[in-house]
């Protein structure tokens, strides 16, 4: 019986794998996924069973320009992480700088609108069946847009205080993915909440 | 199976604590540790004790059941019980018992250095650890322990309403959802990291149709965690906005409904029973073709049945809900999909008959274990089939015969496979062989006892008596086996204890192993017992599914058979 | 000898089959038809745990390793699988997936679509926190506890059909040796139906979780022949009785909180949160079947409920001694 005497690697081929951050992300995605789609579901299951209270024909309008500014922000986290890429450092920051206000602004709309509904409209969590499942699939998107605020903030910090370089990139092209699943999520939610919804 | 010289323990420091080390900085070195065999470790470790604890709870229950109308446990208490014991044994127990053996033996058997993301791993270890800690706090809260605190008294399932605000106003769902969460939090964490390892970091030649069938079967089970432990991390959040910020998810007085909990959480709760057997099939298909000394039969054939099943567990959860008043469309849709996932199943049965066939039998204690597991699994698959049948469910469902079959997965199959991965892999763990003599002796009491209690627990069910009572009518004809089952669990214990001593005797007094005990054939038999931090010396270059084989037999190359 | 011990022996064993709740022990449609399909998967699932564990059994008995085999040393013929075996042990379980799937379907749709005879029995079952409330929509009835329904003759069918609510919590309707279990869910309405063809008391339990009082949550169903149904509706419309000799106990009844919770009908009581007390004086048991209803009983229950059903929602009234012997005296005439 042999011990420790393996075959060891000796060979000049190639043994490439997909890199672990990727395949790390895609994971957390598919089961942050799965989490939303339960909301989704509850949504989907309530509509139209609510007692009482405002219906979203009556209270909701669709937020046009902070969606567009989402996902034109997931077009700036690209160019940012392909800049990283090639080591220009100056412009991953313009393009993380402008990826962290286009998600600001969503995340102001988002404020604005929330603000309007509760003051204005009377529809807050308690209310009925489409408060409860609106402000939590909403709110959900919502912490998660601003998790990946905080992350690009800090990302950007980095940038600007001259850290990063293009051994980087790669680091920024997996939270990029974490980004570019926060706009998708935002595309099922437009549809089901503001436009099919109503 | 010649066992080594002990050569090994020369190059071997990780046995040995170097003199000077305090009590203290032993324990900072496991506590900050991020590597993958001393966290492994102390899932299972602390799995163990969490294991010794629910089963205290079970055997309260079982004395207050064996004879009806006692008054050895309040009703209040007992349903604290019951509750305790199922949130324990599900997530303290089982999921960290499972990912610690993961943890452990992945990276080892695919030629890897450790996990994809060790702090990740570190990180899931203290969430889930600090989660049972929380857990078993709230037996401190509330009233206190003589009103049994707070501990949650809702069910594993903490079904709605009976979880709602006016129904529970204390504490207890509370700590049962925040418990669990944090459970949750740590499953996906640990299982991002075995997907990442198994996909990342395989050791070169090691192509997906090599790997060790064990990292198979935690591939499919970690792809699984994610879709399923998502759904009750979903609902848990809901229910914790229903308590506290007043939202209706599962109001039924402003119009929500009971049933969508019901929905999420078997949408969670059925894989969820397939996250916590498909290790054991892992642990059968490493250590039943090594005692049968024969290659496993069609692994293409179980790789695609551990996939299928996988697969079609994630659509037969309301099996759970066949008496809430379905439509016939939709129970006959969850029938069928039930019982198609008897095939897959089936399949595996039979593929590990086909392996001891024409074999070489060694009945080392974790062979006698896994024999167990095949008997025991086969029997708990077709009281499956018999609940999958819904109308022979609505009799059945609710009842003792539900609790008898999935203990029987659980004890018996799962468990039973857990004690044959205990014998197998300890050696390499530790550098020590268990006592075969105590380990027989383990055997055959947790056998008698096992059967005593599982087997004669159908019985009640058939006679109607329903699950979760603190107790029971005399004049039912019940008394006679619960008593029977009550007895077995005594026998278990026996059988236990003696196993923890094994644990702990062998460690000190135990036959030195060496590298490679049982003449196996995965990588991880190639280094040494205990393994060094780093596993290997070199990164293996693997060129078959048995590299271990290949050297041994160079004449029998396993690549021909691929 | 042997065989004394032996025969004593067995005759001690129970009944592993039948019982007063067994789910083999059927009587009417649905637990028939349960039953039948019972059997054919039982045998089936009997048939293929004997095949397998069998040749399990022959595989560890017949491949043992034995150290006097002359090839003790060399590693035996190493079979990597066979596609045709592969095959064959899938198609036959399809096959036998296939059958049982198709006898499953034809009872699940034979339960739960039979046609309703015009003549049946409507029943509204209302789950409580730990007891069972029965209305009779058409009848005028409203009861608690013990259900009483007419038997029924298989030649002319006089089946009970049951709407199932809930006030509060999940629960579960289940007389086994009548027909499976279905859920009381709030805000959501079941129903099953359920065709005793012998009469007498069929017993059972909640069979859902409720909360601290889920164990004693009990079931008595007195299928009665159509006479004596016919004279208990009757009964069950007439108002509480008068008698003189309770109207103190009365007083005690109805200037206490008790009216707040139960109904006695023609009098000032009609709360809802209890069960209906009308006729209580005339049920076998009280507490929802954990208690035989007696005088000792019964006071016993309202100085503290608690002492019969620790968790229970009604709590003790703290009337002294005279009032309970009074009010106890006064709900012994509510026949």
């Amino acid at each position: 019986m042999s011990e420790a005497a393996v075959v060891p690697h000796s060979s000049n081929e190639a043994w490439t794998l997909p890199s672990r951050g990727v395949v790390g992300m895609l994971c957390l995605i598919l089961a942050e996924a799965a989490i939303f789609l339960i909301f989704v579901v509850a949504y989907i299951y309530y509509e139209g069973k609510s007692l009482s209270g405002p219906t979203p024909q009556q209270v909701l309008k669709l937020p046009i320009f902070a969606t567009i500014c989402l996902l034109s922000s997931s077009i700036t986290v690209h160019f940012a992480a392909s800049a990283l890429h090639r080591g220009t450092r100056n412009m991953c920051s313009l393009w993380l700088a402008a990826t962290v206000l286009l998600g600001g602004i969503f995340i102001t709309g988002t404020g604005i609108e929330w603000y309007e509904l509760i003051y204005h409209e009377g529809l807050t969590i308690q209310t009925n069946l489409f408060g409860t499942t609106f402000y939590s699939l909403v709110g959900l998107h919502a912490s998660h847009v601003i998790f990946g605020l905080i992350m690009l903030l800090v990302t950007l910090l980095f940038s600007l205080s001259g850290k990063l370089s293009a051994r980087h990139a790669y680091r920024v092209e997996v939270l990029s993915l974490y980004w570019h699943f926060v706009d998708a999520v935002w595309v099922v939610v437009f549809l089901v909440v503001y436009v099919l919804g109503r | 199976m010649a066992t080594q010289a002990p050569v090994n323990e020369a190059l071997d420091p990780a046995l040995q604590v170097a003199p000077g080390n305090s009590v203290l900085q032993i324990l900072h070195a496991w506590i900050t540790t991020v590597d993958h065999k001393k966290i492994g470790l102390m899932y299972i470790g602390s799995a163990l004790l969490f294991l010794v604890v629910a089963g205290f709870e079970a055997i309260l229950m079982r004395i207050q059941l064996a004879i009806p109308n006692n008054h050895f446990i309040s009703p209040q208490s007992f349903n604290r019980l019951f509750t305790m014991h199922g949130t324990t044994m599900v997530f303290f127990v089982g999921m960290p018992i499972l990912f610690g053996f993961g943890n452990y033996l992945i990276p080892l058997m695919i030629g890897a250095r450790d996990m994809a993301f060790p702090r990740l791993n570190a990180f899931s270890f203290w969430c889930t650890f600090f989660g049972s800690l929380l857990l078993y706090f709230s037996y401190l809260g509330g009233n206190g322990l003589a009103g049994a605190g707070s501990a949650p008294d809702v069910g594993w399932w903490a079904y709605a309403p009976l979880t709602a605000r006016p129904f529970s106003p204390g504490h207890s769902t509370d700590y049962w959802t925040l418990a669990v969460l944090l459970s949750g939090v740590s499953s996906i964490g640990s299982a991002v990291n075995i997907v990442a390892t198994t996909i990342s970091m395989r050791c070169p030649g090691m192509k997906l149709s090599r790997m060790p069938l064990l990292v198979w079967l935690y591939l499919v089970m970690s792809m699984l965690a994610f879709v399923t432990v998502s759904p009750l991390t979903a609902a848990q959040i809901m229910l914790m906005l229903d308590r506290y910020l007043g939202s209706h998810f599962f109001d039924t007085q402003a119009g929500g409904s009971a049933v969508l909990w019901m929905h999420f959480f078997w949408i969670f709760g059925h894989p969820e029973v397939y996250v916590l057997v498909l290790p054991a099939f892992a642990f059968a298909n490493e250590i039943i073709p090594v005692f049968s000394r024969k290659a496993i039969f069609g692994y293409p054939a179980m790789v695609a049945a551990s996939v299928g099943i996988g697969f079609v567990s994630l659509s037969v959860w309301a099996h759970h809900m066949f008496t809430v008043g379905m439509t016939a469309g939709a129970n006959t849709f969850f029938v069928f999909a039930t019982m198609t996932i008897s095939v897959p199943t089936g399949i595996k049965i039979f593929n590990w008959l086909a392996t001891l066939w024409g074999g070489k039998i060694q009945f080392k204690t974790a062979m006698m274990f896994a024999v167990g597991f095949l008997f025991q699994f086969l029997v708990a698959g077709l009281t499956g089939v018999m609940l999958a049948a819904a109308p022979f469910d609505w009799q059945l469902g609710g009842s003792y015969f539900v609790v008898a079959h999935f203990h029987y997965v659980l004890v018996g199959a799962i468990l039973f496979m857990l004690f044959s991965a205990f014998y197998y892999w300890y050696p390499k763990i530790t550098g020590r062989l268990l006592s075969e003599k105590l380990g027989k002796w383990h055997f055959w009491l947790f056998v008698i006892g096992f059967h005593l209690t599982f087997d004669f627990m159908h019985i009640p069910g058939i006679l109607g008596m329903p699950r979760r009572i603190y107790t029971y009518e005399a004049d039912r004809g019940w008394m006679f086996w619960n008593m029977v089952v009550s007895s077995g669990a005594f026998v278990q214990t026996i059988g236990t204890l003696v196993f923890v001593f094994n644990l702990i005797w062998s460690y000190f007094k135990g036959a030195v192993a060496g590298p490679d005990p049982w003449d196996a054939w995965t990588l991880e038999w190639s280094t040494t017992s205990p393994p060094p931090p780093y596993n290997f010396a070199v990164i293996p270059m693997v060129e078959s599914r048995r590299p271990l084989w290949d050297i041994k037999h160079p004449e029998d190359f396993d690549q021909h058979y691929e | 000898m042997f065989t004394a011990c032996l025969t004593s022996a067995l005759l001690q064993v129970p009944d592993i089959v039948h019982g007063p709740t067994s789910i083999f022990s059927p009587d009417g449609t649905p637990a028939h038809s349960v039953f039948g399909l019972s059997m054919l998967v039982l045998s089936i699932c009997v048939a293929i745990f004997l095949t397998v564990a069998g040749l399990l059994i022959y595989v560890i008995v017949r491949f043992r390793h034995r150290r006097s085999d002359p090839n003790a040393l060399e590693e035996p013929t190493q079979i990597y699988g066979s596609n045709q075996i592969e095959l064959s042990w899938t198609v036959i379980p399809i096959l036998i997936v296939v059958m049982l799937f198709l006898a499953t379907a034809r009872v699940i749709y034979s339960t739960q679509h039979a046609p309703k005879p015009a003549n049946a029995l409507d029943v509204t079952v209302i789950g409580h926190q730990f007891w069972w409330e029965y209305r009779y929509p058409k009848l005028g009835v409203v009861t608690a506890n013990e259900l009483h329904i007419p038997v029924s003759d298989p030649r002319h069918p006089t089946p009970t059909y049951l709407t199932l609510a809930s006030a509060d919590t999940d629960h579960s309707f289940w007389i086994p040796r009548l027909a499976g279990k279905t859920d009381l869910i709030p805000n959501r309405v079941n129903t099953m139906w359920i065709d005793p063809a012998t009469t007498g008391l069929y017993l059972g339990q909640c069979a859902q979780f409720c909360g601290a009082q889920h164990a004693k949550m009990l079931l008595r169903v007195y299928a009665d022949t159509p006479e004596q149904f016919a004279a208990w509706v009757i009964h069950q419309k007439q108002t509480a009785a008068q008698t003189s000799s309770a109207v103190e106990g009365q007083a005690v009844f109805q200037h206490n909180a008790c009216i707040s919770c139960h109904t006695v009908a023609g009098t000032i009581a009609t709360g809802r949160f209890g069960p209906d007390l009308t006729h209580v004086a005339t049920r076998d048991t009280i507490a929802s079947g954990a208690v035989v209803n007696s005088a000792a009983n019964l006071r016993a229950f309202v100085e503290d409920p608690a002492h019969f059903k620790p968790g229970v929602l009604m709590p003790p009234m703290h009337l002294n001694d005279h009032d309970l012997d009074a009010v106890t005296a006064y709900l012994m005439t509510l026949r």
